[in-house]
């Protein structure tokens, strides 16, 4: 079986600053990390692999250096990785990104075989939109499992899956068949160490570097920005709110008198909360 | 949506300067559509909170609104139809067969899809839950046109356009975006993070039924079983009336009890910042932000919490906003009503016993 697990490298995030003046992002130093959502996408392909037997390839869409990322996958266990690179996908929103991946993933089937499932985390860190992997399903016409957050059972020759999807308000349990699309829900097990062994094979393997032409893809008026139909206007920082904090004094008072100088500001402010608490303490 | 802007370098980049003329046949899309989230029987709070935005958009626009309702239940359909008239749709477009009674991508997207080839809405909008965000993205691909993820401000420009904004980089600042030249244009929005209209009784509006053309023995997924979330199990903080929520400045897990006890005296919901699930001290759904849940409580008390961009945005419907944090520079003082600048450590407790104290005596008062 034959499972390609989509993933985007991305800034981490919590170490992202904006300039104090300036308003503008401070990239540099920024470090680059594999989208921790990725990771359950991951760990759960290989799980499936070392119980059916088959392969994971890994896949994804960025600059040369995302092939740091790839290298990492490969180190966790992933058994072959594919790096999509080209100037043409700078600037591409995710319907231009479903398309790139989409041609790619056409093109991996048919240099290492058809993919019976395609994996991605559940959104990304730095877009945090859900919709490329929802893309990917449409324009591959794979049947799409969002949120699934347990693999109930699989059965690679029958083609049938079942999983549990996390859904508003519960769980749906949800039965389609290959290939299929998974986005994988968070929290739903542990990326394994690499051993050694993957450890020096991602050291010394090869990663398969595609550009757009290589990929298979023609039509460049659906790549980047031109096959973007989002624009963004503009990039801001938000204004501080136009009313001013207003502090309450804390300075060489004990906590008590704070903490009675706050309630009394909250009642002042807000008087209905008063009668609300009243009405909840007495019903306790 | 642009994930990352890295085309964002200049406001109006090139293509919105070369692109401006809508091409022909887009110019006949015309309305706002909600697309209405209803399981169960219930429909989803967040499809009023988008019909009451979506009002005004059609009204700048000078369009009709109309609410897209699916399902299997002619009941159902009726009664929600009827809601969302008396939130302030002109229309509902309904699409009533078996094959809709429990969401399923397939049949549902093969519905909207259908509807706006149809009846050529400009605007379609969906709440950003695991429902809307899970359709978006197919009918969007389907479509071939833009989508703008989890908005925290919908608008209409100079040009008539919907300009969306929402959190980027992170959540580390706020990026507008357009879909210029195609239609509809689509964009989801969370759960809380517009304001519920006021619901006027008896207001009608026009019914519009269509086919799904869809069999069942041609849909492929198949539900096999729904196991509801138990209520005890849930965090209901999205809809909660006072929230009390912490941050990495409480400094332990052990810290965080204090905001839990001081929720248990107002009967609030508790919370936290994004690092505090990321270090396990609370659980996911107990995340308030942007990747986490949006609330407009009417009281928010947030304790050691710095105030990035990405929890701005989910708290800043909050009626009154107290933050207490050591740091008199940090950035919840930008957006909150009332400040501490003390250690949330001390603070909390004390908060706890006056509140207590204050409840007991008005009790015996009243």
């Amino acid at each position: 079986m034959h499972i390609v697990v989509c993933m985007k490298q991305v800034p981490d995030s919590a170490q992202i600053r904006v300039h104090p003046v300036t308003n503008t992002i401070m990239r540099q130093g920024v470090p680059t990390i594999i989208n921790p959502y990725d990771l359950f996408a991951l760990e759960e392909a290989m799980r499936l692999r070392d119980q059916f037997g088959g392969e994971v390839t890994v896949l994804t869409m960025g600059p040369p250096m995302a092939e740091d990322s790839l290298r990492k996958a490969l180190t966790f266990g992933a058994d072959r990785a594919v790096l999509l690179t080209d100037r043409t996908f700078a600037g591409s929103d995710t319907l231009a990104t479903s398309f790139a991946l989409a041609s790619a993933l056409s093109k991996i089937g048919e240099v290492f075989g058809p993919p019976s499932l395609v994996f991605t985390g559940k959104q990304t860190i730095d877009g945090d939109t859900a919709q490329v992997g929802p893309g990917i399903a449409k324009r591959l016409a794979l049947h799409q499992l969002t949120y699934v957050a347990r693999i109930v059972a699989l059965d690679p020759d029958a083609a049938t899956i079942t999983v549990e999807r996390r859904a508003e308000g519960g769980i749906q349990v949800l039965s389609t068949r290959l290939p299929a699309l998974i986005t994988m829900l968070e929290g739903v097990n542990e990326i394994r160490r690499g051993t050694l062994e993957s450890a020096y094979r991602a050291a010394c393997a090869e990663i398969v570097i595609w550009n757009a032409a290589a990929a298979g893809i023609g039509d460049l008026g659906k790549c980047g920005l031109r096959g973007s139909p989002t624009i963004v206007k503009k990039v801001f920082a938000p204004s501080p709110r136009a009313e001013k904090v207003q502090q309450l004094p804390t300075a060489d008072l004990p906590a008590e008198a704070v903490a009675e100088s706050v309630i009394r500001e909250i009642f002042k402010r807000q008087p209905a909360i008063e009668g609300d608490l009243v009405r909840f303490s007495a019903g306790q | 949506m642009t994930e990352v802007p890295k085309q964002a370098s200049g406001p109006a980049g090139g293509r919105a300067s070369t692109k401006r003329e809508l091409p022909e046949h887009f110019k006949a899309y015309r309305h706002v559509w909600v697309v209405v989230e209803c399981e169960h029987g219930v429909v989803h709070p967040v499809s009023f909170e988008l019909l009451g935005e979506g009002r005004k958009l059609a009204d700048k626009r000078e369009v009709e609104l109309a609410g897209v309702v699916l399902g299997s239940d002619p009941a159902a359909i009726a009664a929600a139809a009827t809601a969302c008239f008396e939130y302030g749709a002109d229309r509902v477009y309904t699409v009533t067969d078996p094959a809709l009674a429990h969401y399923r991508n397939e049949a549902y997207t093969k519905a909207v899809t259908d509807l706006v080839n149809s009846y050529k809405p400009e605007i379609l909008l969906l709440g950003a839950t695991a429902f809307g965000r899970d359709l978006a993205g197919s009918v969007a691909t389907t479509l071939l046109t833009g989508l703008t993820a989890d908005c925290t401000a919908l608008a209409i420009d100079d040009e008539g356009s919907l300009a969306a904004t929402r959190p980027t980089f992170g959540g580390s600042l706020l990026c507008t975006i357009l879909t210029l030249n195609y239609r509809p244009q689509m964009a989801t929005v969370r759960p809380r993070v517009l304001a519920m209209p006021v619901r006027r009784p008896g207001r009608h509006g026009q019914i519009i039924e269509h086919p799904l053309n869809l069999a069942e023995s041609e849909i492929v997924t198949k539900i096999l079983q729904f196991i509801a979330d138990r209520d005890s199990n849930k965090a209901q903080l999205a809809y909660a009336d006072i929230v009390v929520a912490g941050g990495l400045g409480l400094r332990s897990v052990e810290n965080f009890e204090r905001v839990k006890e001081l929720a248990a005296v107002l009967g609030a919901e508790y919370g936290g910042s994004r690092p505090l699930v990321q270090k396990g001290w609370i659980a996911a759904d107990r995340q308030i932000g942007q990747t986490g849940k949006t609330i407009r409580p009417k009281l928010y008390i947030a304790a050691g919490i710095s105030g990035a961009i990405q929890h701005r945005v989910g708290v800043e419907g909050a009626d009154l906003i107290v933050a207490i944090n050591t740091d008199p520079n940090a950035q919840i003082f930008d957006f909150a009503h009332l400040g501490i600048v003390a250690d949330a450590v001390t603070v909390l407790p004390a908060l706890t016993v006056a509140f207590r104290k204050h409840l007991s005596v008005n009790r015996l008062a009243s």
